[in-house]
Parts: C-alpha cells; structure tokens; sequence
C-alpha cells in the first residue's frame, strides 16, 4: 500500500487535485495531454511497474493537478492497475474524479462508471468520441443521460479539443458546489440485498480509516482478493462470521456484474437513440480482412513491408547526408579547431566523442520514421488487430496474441519494447516476452548489419539482411518454446482484448509518442554513448599512438582464440563486439576508432571488408544481430522481469551468438573449401 | 485443446458458434480472476453477442455491447451461449 504522492494541496486553498479515469480506448491520453501539454511528468507509481503520469495546468488563477489513472475496464482487484486506480481515489481523496467514456462503446464504458459512483469521490462523465458514434449511426443525448445519472455529462472531440474547456469548468465548479450533484448509484439486485445488509452490519466498525463500509461490504460479496485480504486481517473477531455469509453465496459476484449491466441498461435506454440494427460499419468491412487468418497475415506482412520500407527508403538518404554532409565537416572542423591544443584534446573530441556519437545521433531518422509510423498504425487502430492474427503463432510459445505488440516495437528500439511489455496481462507471459525482446533486432543492430553488409556482399546484402533478420526471429522462436516447455510447463494464459474503432490519425498523439520515444534515445546517446565512446577511445590509446599496445587490443587479443572459431582472430573485431554491450551503434563507432589508420582511399565498411573472409564476414554479422543486450536493455529488462531473467538473458545471448557465429564460419569454410 | 463440449440441449460454447451468427450468453466458466474480467467487459449470462470472426484454432472475435472484444480459443470455450436462429 503506497501512501506517497499526496496530492499537492500546499500551494494554498486555491489548487486542485483532478483524477482522470477511464477504460482503455476512450482517448483518455488525448484528453490529458491536450490539457497539460508538455506541463507533464512521467514516471511510475511508487515501487510498481505501471506508468504514472501526471501534470499541471492553471485555470482561472488556480493551480489544477491532474492525474492520469491507469486505463482499466473495473475496478476490482484483478490487476496492479485496477488496484492503484482504486487506491489514488479512496487514499488520496482528489477533489473531483473525471471519467472519460467512449460514447461509442457507451454500454460496456459505463461499467466503470458504476463502480466509481460506489466511491466517495464527485464524479464528472466526459462523453469523448461523439464524432466516432455518430459516425456509427449512434446517437447520446448528454442533458438525458446526465438527468439519468445525476452528475454533470459533458460531451467530448478531444482530438479536435471540443469541450475540454467547459469539461474543466464543470470539474472546478462541482468541487466549489459540491452539493451541486445527486449521483444516482447503482444498487444491488433485490436477491442479495439482504446479504449485503448483513454484511455491512457484522463489519461496521472494523473497516479500517479511509474504506467506506458500504463498499467494502460490497466488494467482499464480490470476493474481491485484496479488500479480503484486508478485512482478514482488521476483523478478526468478526471474519469468521463474515467468512460463513461469503462461502453460501460465492456466486453473488455474477449478479453484482449483472445487475450493474442492469442498471446500464436503464441508463443507456434513457440516453441514447438507439442506432438502426444490422449497419455494417468500416470498421466491419475492413476486419473481414484484416482479421482473416490469411489475408489478415497477407496484410501484416504488408504493414512490415510499409514499415521497413518507409524506415530503410526514406530515413537511408538522410543518414547518408547527415553523416557525409553534416558530421564530416563538423569533425574535420573541430580538427582544424583544436589544431592549437595538445594532440589527446582534438583525439578525444574528434575521433572519440564526435565520430562515437556523431554516427550514433546520426541513426535518430531512422528512429523517428519507425516510430512515427508505428505510432500511426496504433492510432489508427490496426496493431490490435496484428495482434489478433498473431495470436495463433504466439501460442506455441506459451504466450497470445498481446506479446506480439512490443516486439514489434523492438524492431525500433529494445528499451521502449521492454517497457511496453506491460500490456501483456499475465505476469508469466509478461516476463518471457521481456526476456525474448532483445532476440528482435532493434534499428541500432540493423544499422551497423546495414552499414557493413554491402561492403562485404555487394548486391547479395539485402538477401544477406533479410537472412540475418530470419535467424533472429528462428532463434527467438526456438528460446520462446524452449523456456515455455521447461519453465512454464505450457501453462496457458488468457488472451482477452479489445479490438477499437478504426478511426482517422490524430498528428498530436502521434507527434507525442514519437517525440518521448525519440528523447529517451536521445538522452542515452547523450549520456551513456557519449561515455562509452570517451571510454573507448581512451581505451585504444597505446604507447607512442599505437592502438595496437592499448589497453583494449590486450582485451580483445585475450579473446582471440574464441574469435577464432568464428573466424574473427582479429582484436579490433572482438573490441568492436564487446563496445556493443554499451550501445548496439557503438560497433560502427568502435570499428571506426581502430581502422582509423588503415587504408585511406576505402570507406570505413571497405576497409573492415579487406580483412574478412566471406564466412567470416557472416559470422560478425550473425554475432552482432544476436550478442548481448546493451546495457539500456538489460536495466529496464533487470526492473521489468528482475536479475535472474536479465542474467540468464546474457548467459543466452553469449552462448547462441557465439554458437551460431561459429557454426555459421565453419559451414561457410565447408562449402568454400567444396 | 480437445474435449471441446458440443451441442447439450441448445447450450454450446462461444467458440462453436460460426461467424456471423448471433448467441445469448449462459454462464461464464473458468477461474474467478477470468471471470471477473470478461464479465467487465460485458460477457454476462443474457447479454446478446454476436460472432465477427471464428476460424479454426485461431482466437475469436466477437461484439458483445457495443464493442469488439478478441478471445483466445480457450477463453471462448469457456463462454456457454445458447446460439440464436438466424434473422
């Protein structure tokens, strides 16, 4: 039970606290970022892993604090979210709770409303979507549902920013008129009305200081684990008692969830013009195929196909230009620049930092295009339907359809993907995707396979790339049934998911998403990069300037009987390798340190070439496609799924990269020595 | 994924249920933790569903109030409907 985070009342009287609240699907992001802007902190709800965000905003000369809940469909005790959702209203007491809902899923949103009245908190319903339902031929009338629900109904665009204003003033106005409200609360079926009774009264008393009895009553008859776990232990005189009532009506909880869809009924009868049944709607037309096991996959891969192709088609020039046209000067600048300075000054500054992490912020377009059109695909609607026909190939490895959205995520940056393994809502299947993220490579891997295979293949590399590509996914395949089988013991968990309106991209929410994606990459080339790049630098000095006396050459030289069954004998190689734990893109910075002097007239990739067999060649590539996590990985993946997955992540990796490297090179020999 | 029950007087699991039919939920098997989520998002005994997509082995998506829910073929042999006659 976490008391942190009081809600800041100490700016004086005149600020408020605000909870938003609502199931997901319903635009409650657009809403809060529409409202604070970039006025907002992201983090996590102390000592759990769910994302808490939560922001500020002034209005009429007072200080609004809005937290953004977790989205959750009730708000029983099923899930970490649904326990922190609950226990920020009834601990922190926010002066208003506002609830957003989609007033095209008008019936199933209000679910979340009824368990919200059962608390003590003054509600608002903010009606978004309206736009979406009448699209759908579905039509609320807000005064009527509102007269029928007795709180303030305030009907949304939040994407186009309609009524957010008058949403707000009707939340600030209810905390200063708070008898301005009569909510009319969902009751309980008349059948167990007598037990609920009897339940209240043997627990009144005992319920600890900020749970309101009725409402505990009521969540224990629907045998809610954590409010039973907490009377357990409050009442002990009394819980045997109460325990007897609870065992002779254990299926009270079916009725609870009826009858709110009862009293939903009502409210929707009253409040809505029903549409006329049997319309097809888009979204109906385009699930036909989308959602169809084959031309569903067809139309998957597709999506690959425009992402990758949009990635690799429009990011590649840009890099080019930036790294030939914009860092090259710029390093030859800070040459002349430092000219006067001892030489270590214009080594350090041009060849370390600027060359490491030049090329590494030099990759951000690549970033930024696939995580823009990810961004896209999500907003639209269409990745929970990717979902959907994934499903069936996910279970093999004892995970659903859920699992398949951050790793496709991880094709652009591991980190993000690992953080977003969240949406995964069993704990199990939650940490084998975690531990199975680093296996899909992420753009930094593709970049440096990118950047070196036209050197060693000529035309053959696309083939090569999309080869390197197959054996990572093979390999993530293989660990996925493996782990399942030996440490799960193919024990299933459920796939239940919403699958949303298709509706038109909103450019905000997308230029949102892709902006935090892109400043966490930027804040780790910033820091950690630049760090490593210094570091390596340094590390490759010798003697006299010769890098073949470094510190790093005695690393990489102590490796070289293992290289050698990879055909990678040479230092640099494994230097190169080992400097991509730091950062995946520091291979190519690494690889440009200590070819530094070699051969002038070639390009970094032509140099590296020269020293290569072709087996060899395949083998570093395969090598650097499968080798450890960076260090970025490997501490969100630590937070996420704990030490032991994060080591036994290394342990794989180490062992599978070095395998494959070497079964790869041996082949190779095979076949060319034929 | 075998015992698949068929068809006892007029009941039948969701996942037997071809696409583009219509059913009325009966009674929602499984544990409560399963319970308790599908009855949130609407699956109660009575409430009308209607199949979109039912292919094989594969998962099951259905609307059910107002809105399209995905089911893995487990958690849709887990809903006992009673399926409705076309029209």
């Amino acid at each position: 039970m976490d008391h942190s985070r009081p809600p800041d009342r100490q700016e004086g009287p005149r600020s408020i606290t605000i909870a938003l609240a609502g199931q997901p699907n319903v635009g409650k992001s657009t809403v809060f970022n529409m409202l604070t802007g970039l006025n907002q902190h992201v983090g996590n709800w102390p000592g759990k892993t769910v994302e808490h965000r939560s922001g500020t905003f002034v209005r009429d000369g007072r200080q609004v604090h809005l937290v953004d809940l977790p989205g959750t469909y009730s708000l029983t005790a099923n899930s970490e979210e649904e326990r922190l959702a609950r226990d920020f209203i009834i601990r922190q007491q926010p002066d208003v709770t506002i609830v957003i809902v989609n007033a095209a899923a008008l019936e199933r949103n209000l679910y979340l409303v009824a368990e919200l009245l059962a608390l003590p908190t003054p509600l608002v319903v903010g009606l978004n979507m309206i736009d979406v339902a009448e699209q759908a031929g579905l039509e609320v009338e807000p005064h009527v549902l509102s007269a029928a629900l007795g709180i303030p109904v305030i009907p949304l665009v939040a994407s186009c920013n309609e009524g957010l204003a008058e949403l707000v003033r009707v939340s600030v106005d209810l905390v200063d008129h708070p008898t301005s409200s009569r909510p009319n609360r969902p009751t309980i079926r008349e059948a167990h009305r007598p037990v609920l009774e009897d339940l209240q009264a043997r627990i009144a008393g005992h319920v600890p200081a900020p749970y309101p009895e009725d409402w505990v009553a009521l969540k224990l008859l629907e045998g809610d684990t954590q409010i039973t776990d907490i009377m357990r232990q409050a009442a002990p005189s009394a819980w045997q008692a109460v325990h007897a009532v609870l065992a002779s009506h254990e299926d009270a909880y079916l009725d609870i969830a009826g009858g709110r869809y009862e009293w939903i009924g009502r409210m929707v009868r009253a409040g809505v013009v029903r549409p006329r049944a049997g319309v097809v709607s888009v979204t109906d037309r385009i699930d036909r195929v989308a959602t169809h096991p084959v031309w569903g996959v067809l139309l998957l891969l597709g999506a690959f196909g425009l992402v990758f192709g949009l990635t690799y088609g429009v990011a590649m020039p840009i890099v080019d230009w930036l790294q030939v046209s914009v860092l090259a000067p710029i390093i030859a600048g800070s040459r002349l620049a430092l000219a006067p300075w001892p030489p270590w000054s214009s080594g350090l500054i041009a060849d370390g930092l600027l060359a490491g992490a030049g090329t590494v912020v030099a990759f951000l377009p690549i970033l930024v295009i696939f995580f823009a059109v990810l961004a896209l695909l999500e907003d639209i609607g269409y990745l929970a339907r990717g979902a959907y026909v994934m499903d069936r190939l996910m279970h093999p490895m004892g995970l659903h359809g859920k699992s398949f959205l951050p790793l496709f995520l991880g094709f652009g940056c591991n980190v993000p993907a690992i953080l977003g393994t969240r949406i995964v809502d069993n704990r199990r299947a939650q940490r084998l995707t975690v531990f199975l993220v680093p296996l899909v490579p992420c753009s930094a891997r593709m970049a440096v396979v990118t950047f070196l295979a036209p050197a060693f293949f000529g035309q053959a590399a696309g083939l090569v790339l999309w080869i390197l590509v197959l054996i990572n996914v093979t390999v993530m395949a293989i660990a996925g049934v493996i782990i399942n089988r030996l440490a799960f013991r193919g024990e299933h968990s459920a796939f239940i998911m919403e699958m949303p309106l298709y509706h038109l991209p909103n450019l905000r929410t997308i230029g949102l998403d892709v902006w935090q994606n892109t400043s966490a990459f930027l804040r780790k080339a910033g820091t950690v990069i630049l760090l490593a790049a210094a570091v390596t630098w340094a590390l490759s000095q010798g003697p006299g300037g010769n890098a073949g006396l470094s510190p790093l050459a005695r690393l990489g030289r102590s490796l070289e009987p293992v290289g050698a069954w990879m055909g990678l004998g040479d230092w640099r190689l494994l230097a190169a390798l080992l400097s991509s734990i730091v950062a995946k893109e520091n291979t190519i910075a690494t690889l440009g340190i200590l070819y530094e002097h070699e051969n002038p007239a070639l390009g970094l990739a032509e140099r590296v070439a020269q020293s290569l067999t072709p087996p060899a060649a395949v083998a570093l590539l395969v090598v650097q496609m499968l080798f450890v996590p960076c260090v970025a990985s490997l501490a969100v993946m630590r937070k996420e799924a704990g030490t032991g997955w994060m080591l036994l992540s290394i342990g794989l990796s180490l062992v599978t990269s070095l395998a494959a490297g070497a079964l790869v090179y041996q082949i190779g020999r095979v076949i060319m020595a034929a | 994924m075998d015992g698949i029950p068929h068809s006892q007087g007029g009941l039948t699991p969701l996942g037997s249920v071809p696409a583009g039919a219509r059913a009325v939920i009966r009674e929602v098997r499984g544990g409560r933790g399963f319970t308790a989520r599908v009855l949130a998002l609407g699956f109660t005994p009575g409430a009308e569903v209607t199949v979109m997509q039912n292919f094989g082995r594969g998962p099951v998506l259905v609307e059910v109030r107002q809105s399209r829910v995905a089911l893995g073929r487990w958690e849709s042999i887990k809903i006992i409907v009673e399926q409705l006659p076309e029209g």
